[in-house]
């Protein structure tokens, strides 16, 4: 009965960061990187996934050490598990690509203060068996990535008429160049809340 | 529910534990930092010294070797020493028959979000500027990032004058004018929805030929292999 019950709670830990408790459609958590870089898809898929990468790492290291860490001093210790892995995922990006480190910027940097990040260290990690805090972060992650990834392409193809740096319209495509700006990050993640939020209150209601 | 409540029941730690709990964390990052840190600095190296070279054949069409020298107060380039970080740094390319192709030159300067580094290529026998390249920005995707993607902009660098006058000064500054309003051989034609960008490489280009060319175009005279 017991093993049944894990294996539900399990993939219910994994789903819930995709779909149920999106970080950015539904718990709204981590905006300044979501609405910053999410101007072309490639950009948000490789913030989503150094995010992720950070999530996993740092929920591994709190679950691990969360009955050595005394209760007063939990956040500050947080703050420098995660610091380390941003900045080890800072030197890994400008190993891969310098081009890619160019455009993530300021940002990869920022990671440190994605409050999804510290969120699921605190209500999460620090709480939970290493396996679950690892599946949870992998939802979480997944979850944030998509999310940039729905954000970017929409901005993409609307703003710059391509998805990928490829042109999908005919040359008299006229690009709308504020989603490429700030404003249209707003813009599209309004469209994203609205649609998501429909779908969920639909659902609720049947 | 009882790992839940698991951090409300532990015993107020005494400061000696939240001390040792902080310090070996500390050291666990500081170890993790250190190796990926030691790990990927070859790597970055290479590709930083790729990026630079590729650029520099770029904006010197036909080059196939290098050198780089510094400039010093006196206007006399200098052979770079081991560790040695001079302001200005210079390449001079090679053509296959070890003849100057001209002389790649690295510049800065405040663009509409940071710091924006360009490389450009100057020919002194022509007295024009033959190519031109963003090495570092951070200008917004879409509009500002134009300066290195425009073709149109980019062609303003194919033979952009920077002739040097008898006193050895430049004789026109280089300048960006409206898009479309260029008369001159030295004005840099701007972009429409990249103007502070583009005003900006005007500025970076214009300081930094002000300074240099006239210095180049001295000390090209003295490379044999260009008058032949």
């Amino acid at each position: 009965m017991s093993d049944d019950k894990q294996k539900v709670t399990s993939t219910d830990e994994f789903i819930k960061g995709l779909w149920r408790d999106n970080p950015v459609f539904v718990q709204v958590l981590g905006m300044c990187p979501t609405l910053a870089v999410s101007n072309t898809a490639e950009n948000a898929l490789a913030m989503g996934l150094a995010t992720a990468f950070v999530l996993l790492m740092s929920n591994i290291l709190v679950s691990l050490l969360r009955n050595f860490v005394p209760k007063q001093v939990r956040i500050a210790s947080y703050i420098l598990i995660i610091a380390t892995f941003v900045t080890v995922t800072d030197y890994a990006i400008q190993a891969i690509s310098v081009e890619l480190h160019k455009s993530l910027g300021a940002f990869i940097s920022l990671i440190v203060v994605n409050c999804l990040i510290l969120s699921r260290a605190e209500a999460f990690a620090s709480k939970n068996t290493i396996g679950k805090s690892i599946l949870d972060a992998l939802g979480m992650g997944l979850g944030f990535t998509l999310a940039l990834f729905c954000l970017g392409a929409v901005r993409e193809i609307l703003g710059n008429g391509s998805i990928f740096n490829m042109p999908i319209f005919s040359e008299g495509f006229q690009s709308w160049i504020v989603m490429i700006l700030p404003a249209g990050g707003f813009f599209t993640l309004a469209l994203w809340l609205l649609i998501i939020n429909a779908l969920q209150t639909r659902k609720a209601k049947s | 529910m009882s790992e839940a409540s698991n951090i409300e029941m532990q015993n107020p730690a005494s400061s000696k534990k939240m001390l040792l709990a902080m310090v070996s964390i500390g050291v666990i990052s500081a170890f993790l930092i250190v190796m990926s840190f030691e790990l990927t600095l070859p790597r970055v190296q290479r590709l930083k010294a790729e990026a630079l070279e590729k650029a520099i054949f770029e904006v010197l069409p036909g080059t196939v070797r290098t050198e780089a020298f510094g400039v010093n107060a006196d206007g006399n380039l200098f052979e770079i020493a081991e560790g040695d970080k001079p302001e200005t740094v210079i390449y001079v390319g090679y053509d296959k028959n070890e003849k100057l192709v001209g002389y790649a030159v690295e510049g800065a300067g405040q663009g509409y979000a940071d710091i924006i580094r360009v490389l450009y290529g100057y020919d002194p026998k022509e007295q024009k500027l033959i190519g031109f390249q963003v090495l570092e920005s951070k200008e917004t995707p879409g509009l500002g990032d134009k300066i290195g993607k425009d073709e149109e902009f980019l062609n303003n660098f194919k033979a952009l004058d920077v002739s040097v006058s008898e006193d050895g000064k430049l004789l026109n500054k280089v300048i960006t004018v409206k898009h479309g309003e260029k008369q001159n051989s030295w004005e840099i034609d701007g972009i429409t929805g990249a103007t502070i960008s583009s005003r900006a490489i005007g500025n970076i280009i214009g300081t930094s030929t002000e300074e240099v060319v006239p210095i180049l175009y001295e000390q090209s005279k003295n490379e044999p292999t260009v008058n032949n």
